[in-house]
């Protein structure tokens, strides 16, 4: 069988991508999609250690809740994302730089 | 080595790479859309886990609802971002990724290290929980996910449909033309 171990190494290194995704791309939907591998590597280790907990089913009740909540907070960080286009032109982070108008 | 860990190693392998597609791409279309591998991939662990139910949501709530809103976004932002997303034409790690790259494969030793010094296939829980068979079956049905939602996780499930409603009306409220008098 397939210990806890293996499941915690693919989700540390898809954390890692996550990370690296977010710090080094210049696009505002790449970097939300680096976001959303962080959270799917957070997930995979609910989902991992829940088969150990048949009763209760606590990992995997925790990681649907994880999967709506990416799914509201996506939702929302589009709409922002989308706001921002049509206010600078750009959903480059690095050039949105003023708060007021 | 079995078909399970046969598969296990497949499908890992196959999450992994596509994520570093995603990282690595340069073309924006591409890495929206390896990042719908990725979700393949991490749905297929999730059964591998004995998690069905998690995979079947993953899929469908991932794949049919968050990568379409990402896709909208990505076309309705127009051509701009697509024309600056292709200009680089630079090698696949360049010197200005050197600090991400720096950052990333640092945290990636020390959270490897943490791993495998946690050494999580001995924690006593999970022994007891082996020993009081307390591990889902291989087999096992949705049936018990159903009847604990509706119990032991109730107030959770309800606080996550006000959450799931607040957002749904915020983001409507947020993507409003500026000038439209409501």
């Amino acid at each position: 069988m397939i210990g806890l171990n293996d499941f915690m190494i693919v989700s540390v290194v898809l954390f890692c991508i996550g990370l690296f995704i977010i710090v080094s791309k210049k696009n505002a939907i790449q970097i939300l999609i680096g976001i959303e591998l962080m959270l799917n590597a957070a997930i995979l280790n609910l989902v991992a250690f829940g088969k150990y907990d048949r009763i209760n089913n606590g990992g995997q009740m925790f990681a649907l809740f994880a999967i709506v909540l990416a799914a509201a907070t996506t939702a929302v960080a589009l709409a922002i994302i989308l706001n921002v286009y049509r206010q600078y032109k750009t959903i480059d982070p690095d050039k949105i730089n003023q708060l007021k108008d | 080595m079995n078909l399970v860990q046969i598969m296990f190693y497949l499908m890992a392998f196959i999450t992994l790479g596509s994520a570093l597609v995603v990282a690595m791409g340069k073309n924006l279309v591409r890495s929206i859309f390896m990042f719908f591998v990725t979700l393949f991939g991490l749905a297929g662990l999730y059964v591998l886990a004995l998690a069905d139910f998690v995979a079947v949501t993953q899929i469908v709530i991932y794949v049919g609802g968050i990568l379409v809103l990402i896709l909208f976004a990505f076309m309705l932002s127009g051509k701009e971002s697509l024309a600056i997303a292709q200009q680089h034409t630079t090698p696949y790690i360049s010197l200005k990724n050197l600090p991400a790259f720096l950052l990333a494969a640092l945290f990636l030793v020390v959270m490897l290290n943490v791993v495998f010094n946690a050494d999580v296939n001995n924690l006593p829980w999970v022994k007891a929980a082996i020993a009081t068979k307390n591990v889902v079956p291989v087999n096992g049905t949705i049936n018990n996910i159903g009847v604990s939602l509706m119990t032991r996780y109730l107030l959770p499930f309800e606080v996550i449909s006000i959450l799931l409603m607040i957002a749904l009306v915020g983001a409507a409220h947020l993507s409003r033309k500026e000038g439209a008098k409501a």
